[in-house]
């Protein structure tokens, strides 16, 4: 076990030195700089903004500072947002994002799976079509027009919800619904197929020989076979979702992490770039250990080595 | 109580397939006695397994029984609700299955699935439950039963998987035994371990078992009577001498024809049944084995024949028995 889990760190730790150093590279190639976009900035307070934050350097010396800087947990200031450290601003964002997406996750698992399970259950009948049908659209359809849907339904129609904003419970239901709807539908069809394989194995037939009840013998000997494929997706998944989406975001007007990922880039903000890239690394990473993890605890046949 | 603890009558089973309806089982009729030993023997897809699974209810969709009647220890199974049907399955009649290596569920101990069915049918708590299971394990032959509950199936050999199958279908000391071609996944000194285990159970626990295998030395070394099954019909019933030294269907001489014999002095070749086993999707009229046989009369491809008794146990489907009848008749 000690063995594992060193082995795993030391993967961890060369990963995310990788994850870095390409996405530092690739960041310097992108034409423009962070304070190129200003307007009437004279060359000489351009030349000093540079030199401030170490611009005017090559970028093989910038990359040995960032990268220096980083072990030690300094991953610097933000360029474009004066006075914010990339830590803090991870630190604020990141929490309202991780409600919203852990939210979703929760959503997701507990509509998924089960109805996954009515689908292969009621294979080849009216109840699977339909189920299969929403699946299907639910992947298909992108976010941004579940969200535009929501808001004309629920909040411009109806007026139930507020569509903007996030003070009290009810600002949640929209976000939350919009950001669960992919990954319900993708947790539904993964759990139908792979409940269809377990439903056909020997020993679902042996547990009705042995006079299981059809619910006995679905809860506790095809769920826990059937749930794999569903725990490896929803690892990574959990990272992604946690650290906001873009799109609903901008929707909502949330003021959350997935923002930053795409702002950062339009605005050339080095630093932040590199800051959320290597925090949802990390996280990514972390989810593996856990599904691995999980995985043990669910299948005995699985060894960790 | 009829004198018989299985009573199957012309039992007519179809699977309702999109293709159209699959006559798997056409007036089956097989009995059995308590304590005895029934084989039931014939090719892939002749029924064997269908017939047995019916008697406990696990009929795979879309078969559905359609006819006959099927008695069991006093209950009459064709009536039975499923929920009727639970408290049997694992308690009074038990199966085990062709492949031990995919029969166990992977992610529970053998311990929680012999107790769960301890659990299930009798008044017993967890602490009893676990006893009996090493009892179980025990008599199957698993050494170190302690052990042995915490450990998972895919920690075990193919035969040991096999022992811990026939420990849970003996979990409640069943009437009836199924042993669905229990020894075809296992290599060949397992195989024999195995059966010697059942037959030696069986003395020890006098629990009747219905034996389907195509393996005819199985057979012979172990059961009482014997079924001869061709394309979802009893073509022939008897005792195992009966089967072996008097068959009287030509199926079963064509599969007598088949085993090699070891005692022999001159090799001879083994003579092969030709042709194909019958599209079940739609029978032939007259005798399924027609078209196969060497003896094929014209009446054989016409209609079906029907039963013959050779003597009380002994008895076929055959028209050539019909004819010999016919003509004793004749001649007194």
């Amino acid at each position: 076990m000690l063995k594992y889990i060193v082995k795993r760190v030391a993967f961890a730790l060369l990963t995310l030195f990788l994850v870095a150093t390409m996405t530092f590279f690739l960041m310097n190639m992108v034409p423009g700089g962070p304070f190129s976009a200003e307007k009437a900035v004279s060359q000489a307070a351009m030349d000093a903004l540079n030199e401030k934050y170490g611009l005017d350097q090559p970028v093989s010396v910038q990359y040995k500072n960032y990268m220096l800087k980083a072990i030690q947990g300094d991953l610097g200031v933000s360029l474009r947002q004066r006075g914010r450290t990339v830590s803090s601003i991870i630190a604020t964002k990141f929490p309202v994002s991780a409600r919203i997406g852990g939210m979703a996750i929760v959503v997701a698992l507990a509509i998924g799976i089960p109805l996954g399970c009515l689908a292969a259950l009621n294979r080849g009948k009216a109840l699977d079509n339909i189920i299969i049908v929403i699946a299907t659209c639910g992947i298909a359809v992108p976010s941004f027009v579940i969200c535009t849907i929501l808001m004309y339904i629920f909040g411009y129609n109806l007026g139930w919800l507020p569509v903007v904003g996030l003070t009290s419970w009810k600002h949640y239901i929209m976000p939350v619904v919009a950001l669960a709807f992919y990954p319900t539908a993708y947790i539904a069809r993964l759990m139908r197929s792979s409940m269809l394989d377990v439903l056909g194995q020997d020993y679902m037939r042996t547990a009705r020989a042995k006079g299981l009840s059809q619910s006995k013998s679905l809860f506790k000997h095809a769920l826990r076979n059937a749930v794999l494929p569903v725990v490896t997706y929803v690892g990574p998944m959990v990272a992604y979702t946690m650290t906001g989406s873009f799109v609903v975001e901008k929707i909502f007007t949330i003021p959350g992490l997935g923002g930053e990922f795409v702002g950062s880039i339009l605005n050339r903000d080095y630093t932040i770039i590199m800051g959320t890239t290597i925090f949802l690394a990390a996280l990514v990473i972390f989810m593996n250990v856990v599904v691995d993890l999980v995985y043990k605890l669910v299948d005995p046949r699985i060894q960790l080595k | 109580m009829s004198e018989y603890l299985v009573n199957i009558q012309n039992e007519r089973l179809s699977f309702f397939t999109p293709a159209g309806e699959v006559k798997a089982l056409n007036d089956v009729s097989l009995h059995l006695k308590e304590g005895e030993v029934l084989g039931i023997v014939g090719e892939s897809g002749s029924g064997k397994s269908v017939t047995a699974y019916s008697l406990m209810g696990l009929t795979a969709y879309p078969g559905r029984l359609i006819g006959g009647t099927l008695d069991f220890n006093g209950h009459r199974i064709n009536d039975m609700t499923e929920k009727q049907m639970r408290k049997i399955r694992g308690n009074e009649v038990s199966i085990i299955f062709q492949d031990p290596m995919t029969s166990l569920n992977p992610v529970y101990t053998i311990g929680n699935q012999i107790c769960e069915v301890i659990l299930l049918h009798t008044n017993k708590n967890r602490a009893q439950a676990k006893e009996r299971a090493k009892e179980l394990l025990t008599l199957v032959g698993i050494n170190e039963p302690e052990k042995r509950l915490k450990q998972y199936p895919h920690e075990l050999s193919g035969g040991m998987r096999q022992r811990v199958m026939i420990a849970i279908a003996l979990a409640c000391e069943p009437k009836l035994l199924i042993a669905d071609e229990p020894t075809t996944a296992l290599d060949v000194t397992i195989q024999a371990q195995i059966l010697e285990l059942m037959m030696d159970l069986k003395e020890k626990l006098g629990m009747a078992i219905i034996m389907i295998t195509h393996d005819l030395g199985v057979v012979a070394s172990m059961c009482d009577r014997i079924a001869v099954m061709y394309a979802g019909k009893v073509v022939e019933y008897g005792s195992t001498d009966d089967i072996f030294y008097n068959p009287k269907h030509e199926y079963t001489r064509g599969l007598l024809r088949s085993i090699p014999k070891l005692n022999e002095k001159e090799h001879k070749k083994l003579v092969p049944i030709e042709g194909t086993p019958v599209d079940m999707l739609n029978p032939p009229k007259g005798c399924p084995f027609a078209p196969r046989c060497g003896s094929c009369m014209k009446i054989c491809l016409r209609e079906m024949p029907a039963y013959t008794d050779i003597s009380d146990v002994h008895y076929s489907a055959c028209w050539l028995l019909q004819k010999e009848e016919f003509e004793k008749g004749g001649n007194a």
